[in-house]
């Protein structure tokens, strides 16, 4: 560390705790309470990053979030990378371990400042109009190239091995920003007896208090800062219902008062504990929340302007009086606003020699004596009696220094007589002013409105339940902001609490008008009337200088940058943004945004709340991906959705495949066996002696009510007045525009209880639809849903052999006279009560066995067992697929894609010719759903058996055609059947029924496959196998 | 054909949870949805021992504790009844026959989900952290509410039967990803 650039005392870092750091491989010495920035420039180090564009050498520019130019890398271990930090944002540690960025080999030597000499060839827009031609370039040369050059850091390329953690949380106010107005807010609200949420981005609550030196701190409530600051803690601490976050960005403003919060919790620890998650997502719903965000010291936009040492004047008080830094040796403050002049007499004191202080106002001679001079008049003269000499309506023709500012030129505006001066010196303070934040405020929709008195943007009214205190909307006045912020917070937990507070509520009223500020107790100056301060834009001559003068440091854009986007035919300021880029950078403009406003004003003569403001977006500060993510990643991505009888079939060797969130057993494969060979064998087992297969997954709705089988008869195709108990039939759902939506085997258990099975992954969608017309088109309807889905556990025995195998476990007769196809029974299995349908997805004899669930496993064994003798197979959804394809049954979703009726499935006779109406039935009879030519399901047999087809393949009427043909239709499935020695393929087919034993074309990856058109039964057409 | 070869009843297999520092799985309880007008929620007492709320989100229990009748809509509550063979008589033949004069819906959902128990002084925090939304403060969230809610991607019914017990109802296959969600919640839960 270099001692001759620190304070001897004071500041808010441990000088007992020195912690080594490493930036760009070297090792330097800092303590704890530094943050990276603060060290390394107490180390000497100024030079701290590289620009986007032109790669021009970077120091600091601010103290805070606002910091545009010191990005850096922070690595822990391969895995644990973080680009793109705020140097001033990240927290010492012991052995800390930080990269530079945008830079190479070096940062203080870096090949890529050649752009800076090609600067004037790569003016803003340059990449839309330079890497034109030849178009393949754009992504093969030219957008990587300049994406590698143009770069911010690297993303890490292992996985993230930290946890985040998410929270919700609830308050009556949520105070955003822990300065002294959001202090004095939060302890107003939480005296008023409200449940209190205080955030504040920082290692420690105190705003802008933590940048005053102590010794000199100005009054708040009549105490000096530091002690107010702790009394406001420890009355916070002692209220139960307060919980305040520290390192906490509210980074968004989500509607209805819900506001997400970024908490980080080990990034400042050398050795973070395992379980302690890294970060915390909060998403806090307040009922009133008070924003206490501040304001961003805004840079001075004059020539050479983003050479290291030049940085705010707010800045190098942070450094001074939080960090026990000097930021240079000999200063000259540019200002447009009397903070600086603070700046500059503390600095002095501190053994920093200011040359000079620069103001850009017309700044007149004091009256004589003290008595009614105004505030800026007394710092004048503070200063003066400081020996500073100052140098009034005074702008920059620019600055010298190549890694470090080394002089700078100061001049009178044009037309004012003196010549310019050039002052050498290595530290450039400016100060444009402040601008509020009001990113949150605007966030949540609320309105800005311009204040021509303050030059900034100010809330107006709310659009959420929200308020503002303090400097976010101009009360910038120390004592001010705190009594603003206690008045906010009061009125908050007022409005919070307020008894007939029920539900949605009337919005909050407009914020009043900032109070005439108070006097001040502590400084002359401080006491007299403050003066429009501040000065947006470009300075004068900063045009016509030499040099560039920069309004957005992150994304190197100039004035000249916005000149040109204006001379080339753009007006409005969102097309100057993305032209230029200016604001569009990760710090999100804040430094820049009102500068170039003004300076596109003042070129196109509008006032500034003409050109408008561009969009303030979320988040307010960069947002890990993990902590978005949260635990929802690998085994937590998703729920993952097993069956009862899951672990029987992973016993079993079952492969898996997703259905939605399910997961289903696809395939059995025995030793060697692949998929063709297993569903096979599993196919053949099921049309020879029995098999055994999980239907769990299915939808089930429960249908219950006096009115039940109305619902029934409005909702779906089928009649169902005419379906007795007991009995089973095949229900088809049309949406309203009368395409098929949904299918499923209905069973009648009592006259008013029907058992409804939906697709699998038409469960939840199902009973939505139907508890949508229920609540909304027939809530007189006397009939109640309710989804059963995982209450049973499904077993289906299929195959000729189906009947004694379970005949021996039931308590009833199987018989097909007692129980033909489509019928539905009430009985047990094994002692377990039990709803049998005698139903068949394969073609053959088959039932499906419902038991609760927890009995599932125990019964399906019992079935399994029970049917060793007979050959029983297990198999999966393949298998399951395969078989009902051989008997032309759809599977919606697959032979249906939401464009098909129940015609063109061939289904036209499952819907109730006499029924007054249904869900869909009006639009069956539209035009387009009855013309002739419509796509059909049909089944399609290759010439040459040895060629399955493609599912989703081109059906053609001609060989070898080539696009623009209009094809036929699709393959909609395609199988190899065993049991039928060929393949097997369902198509949709325009006019497919007239085609009947006619050729037509399927693409396939070898050429046009010859197929004829088949109906879509292969297998059984009769149905004798079915109802035997 | 019943022929008195029939087996015993057989074992029921419950869902599998991992348990973690402030879960539990309670013990298999029988459960009904029933739906119907207001006159359903007096007319279930005489059969069940408790009637049902008609507060939105509140529970009543009978007086052993060993039933309850949780308000999860306006024509919409789920029984719970404990299922180790002390009641006498079974509650459904009960119900069904106080019911039969009402429209109503009563469906048996003893199998559809499980009953899981969060508790410990951090247990509305880790609920919380779990990826539930509700605030659980004691005055929003009291004793004997109930609510149908979301935690992270499933659906629960949250019901706090004590200050620091929170009884969480979730479907079967949803019952494995609460539970292991918890259990990463609870890492750090304090910190």
């Amino acid at each position: 560390m270099n001692e001759g650039l620190r304070t001897h005392s004071g500041g808010r870092i441990d000088r007992s705790q020195p912690l080594r750091f490493s930036f760009d491989g070297r090792s330097y010495t800092g303590f704890a309470g530094d943050t990276l920035a603060s060290a390394l420039l107490a180390n000497g180090v100024h030079l701290l990053g590289r620009s986007f564009k032109y790669h021009r050498p970077r120091g600091l520019l601010g103290a805070g979030v606002e910091e545009p130019n010191a990005l850096v890398t922070v690595r822990r271990d391969a895995a644990r990378i973080t680009p793109n930090l705020r140097a001033t944002q990240v927290e010492l540690y012991e052995g800390l371990d930080a990269c530079s960025q945008n830079r190479w080999p070096s940062l203080a030597f870096d090949l890529g400042a050649v752009n800076d000499l090609l600067a004037p060839f790569i003016p803003a827009g340059f990449y839309y109009k330079t890497f034109m031609w030849p178009r393949s370039a754009w992504h093969r040369l030219y957008e990587p190239r300049i994406r590698a050059s143009a770069g911010l850091g690297r993303s890490p390329t292992l996985a993230d091995p930290d946890h985040y953690a998410p929270r919700h949380a609830h308050c009556d106010v949520l105070v955003v920003g822990a300065g002294p107005a959001g202090l004095a807010a939060a302890q107003a609200a939480a005296t008023a007896g409200a449940r209190v949420v205080l955030c504040d981005e920082q290692n420690e609550p105190g705003g802008s208090l933590l940048a005053d030196d102590p010794r000199h701190a100005p009054l708040v409530d009549g105490q000096p800062g530091p002690s107010w600051q702790a009394g406001m803690l420890a009355s916070l601490a002692a209220h139960p219902r307060v919980t305040v976050l520290a390192r906490a960005t509210a980074y968004a403003f989500f509607p209805h008062n819900l506001l997400g919060i970024n908490q980080r919790l080990t990034d400042h620890l050398a050795r973070p504990r395992k379980d302690t998650p890294r970060e915390r997502q909060w998403l806090v719903r307040a009922r009133e929340v008070v924003l206490a965000t501040g304001a961003i010291e805004r840079p001075l936009v004059f020539p050479g302007n983003d050479r290291p040492g030049v940085m705010l004047a707010g800045a190098a008080r942070t450094l001074l009086n939080r960090y026990g830094v000097l930021p240079g040796t000999r200063a000259v403050l540019v200002t447009a606003d009397d903070s600086a002049y603070e700046a500059a007499i503390e600095l002095q004191r501190a053994g920093v020699f200011v040359a000079a202080i620069a103001d850009t106002r017309a700044i007149s001679d004091p009256p004589p004596g003290v008595a009614g001079a105004n505030a800026t008049q007394l710092w004048m003269h503070a200063a003066q009696r400081a020996g500073i000499p100052v140098l009034t309506h005074a702008t920059v023709t620019g600055t010298t220094g190549r890694r470090r500012v080394n002089s700078v030129t100061l001049a009178r505006h044009s037309g004012l007589a003196g010549s310019s001066v050039t002052h050498p010196c290595d530290l450039v303070l400016m100060s444009g002013g402040f601008t509020p934040s009001v990113h949150l405020y605007s966030q949540s929709r609320s309105k800005l409105t311009w204040s021509e008195s303050q030059q900034a943007f100010l809330p107006g009214a709310p659009a959420e339940r929200v308020r503002c205190a303090g400097a976010c909307r101009g009360v910038a006045d120390l004592a001010a902001a705190a009594s603003d912020g206690a008045a906010a917070g009061a009125a908050a937990a007022q409005a919070a609490l307020d008894p007939a507070r029920i539900g949605v509520q009337p919005r909050a009223p407009a914020t009043p008008p900032p109070p005439v500020l108070p006097p001040h107790a502590n400084h002359a100056a401080h006491a007299a009337t403050p003066q429009a301060g501040g000065f947006i834009g470009a300075l004068p001559r900063a045009g016509t200088a030499r040099g560039r003068a920069f309004v957005d440091w992150q994304n190197d854009v100039t004035v000249k940058d916005l000149a040109l986007a204006m001379r080339e035919g753009f007006r409005s300021i969102e097309h100057i943004k993305r032209y230029t880029t200016t604001g569009m950078a990760t710090d999100q403009g804040k430094t820049s945004n009102l500068n170039a406003l003004a300076v596109v004003a003042r070129a196109q003569g509008r006032a500034i709340p003409e050109v408008g403001f561009t969009t303030f977006r979320m988040p307010y500060t960069p947002v890990s991906f993990g902590s978005f993510a949260g635990p929802a990643r690998g085994a937590l991505f998703d729920p993952v959705r097993t069956t009862p009888m899951h672990d029987w079939a992973a016993a079993q060797g079952a492969v898996f495949e997703d259905v939605g969130l399910w997961k289903r057993a696809r395939y059995f494969p025995l030793d060697g066996e692949d998929m063709h060979a297993a569903v096979a064998r599993e196919c053949k087992a099921v049309r020879a002696g029995c098999g055994l297969f999980d239907a769990s997954t299915l939808g089930k709705i429960e249908v219950v009510g006096r009115d039940a089988v109305e619902f029934m008869n409005r909702l779906y195709v089928n009649n169902w007045s005419s379906l007795a108990a007991g009995r089973c039939r095949y229900g088809i759902l049309l949406r309203d525009d009368g395409y098929v939506y949904d299918d499923g085997v209905v069973a009648r258990m009592a006259p008013d209880v029907f058992h409804v099975t939906t697709t699998t992954g038409g469960a939840p969608r199902v009973l939505a639809l139907m508890e949508d017309y229920l609540q909304t088109e027939w809530p007189q309807l006397s009939v109640w849903l309710t989804s059963t889905t995982e209450q049973w556990a499904v077993i289906a025995v299929q195959g000729p052999k189906a009947r004694e195998v379970l005949a021996p476990l039931v308590d009833m007769d199987l018989g097909a006279a007692v129980l033909p196809h489509m019928s539905a029974v009430t009985g047990s299995i094994c002692g377990v009560p039990m709803r049998l349908f005698r139903v068949s997805f394969t073609g053959e004899l088959g039932f499906e066995v419902n038991v609760p669930a927890d009995y599932g496993p125990a019964v399906l064994q019992a079935i399994h067992a029970s049917g060793q003798p007979h050959g029983i197979t297990a198999y999966g959804t393949e298998t399951m697929h395969v078989l009902r394809a051989e008997k032309g049954y759809v599977i919606v979703g697959q032979d249906t894609d939401g464009t098909v009726t129940p015609d063109d499935a061939g289904l036209s006779w499952a819907i109730g010719k006499n029924k007054p109406d249904f869900v869909g039935k009006r639009s069956l009879s539209r035009a387009a759903l009855v013309a002739p030519h419509r796509r059909q399901l049909v089944g399609l047999r290759t010439r040459d058996p040895a060629v399955v087809l493609e599912e989703g393949a081109q059906v053609m009427e001609r060989a070898g055609a080539r696009p623009p043909t209009r094809p036929l239709g699709h393959v909609t499935s395609s199988y190899h059947s065993a049991v039928l020695g060929h393949p097997i393929a369902l198509a949709l087919v325009a006019g497919g029924r007239d085609r009947m034993g006619k050729t037509l074309y399927v693409a396939g990856a070898r050429g046009d496959v010859e197929v004829e058109v088949t109906g879509t039964v292969f297998y059984d057409p009769t149905g004798a196998r079915l109802n035997g | 054909m019943a022929d008195g070869s029939l087996q015993p009843i057989l074992a029921r297999t419950p869902v599998r949870i991992e348990a973690s520092r402030l879960l539990r799985t309670l013990r298999p309880l029988r459960r009904w949805t029933l739906r119907g007008g207001p006159a359903v929620a007096d007319a279930i007492q005489a059969a069940f021992g408790v009637a049902a709320p008609r507060t939105a989100c509140r529970s009543a229990v009978n007086e052993d504790g060993s039933r309850a009748a949780l308000w999860l809509g306006p024509d919409e509550w789920l029984l719970l009844a404990e299922d180790d063979g002390a009641q006498p008589g079974d509650p459904e033949a009960a119900l069904r026959q106080v019911l039969a004069a009402l429209p109503h819906s009563l469906v048996d959902v003893s199998h559809r989900q499980v009953a899981l128990e969060v508790s410990g002084s951090d247990s509305a925090l880790l609920l919380n952290s779990g990826g539930c939304p509700l605030d659980l403060d004691p005055e929003a969230f009291p004793v004997g509410m109930c609510t149908r809610t979301v935690l992270a991607k499933a659906e629960i019914i949250l019901w706090r039967t004590q200050p620091g017990t929170f009884h969480v109802e979730v479907w079967r296959s949803f019952a494995a990803y609460v539970s292991a969600w918890l259990a990463e919640a609870t890492r750090g839960l304090t910190e």
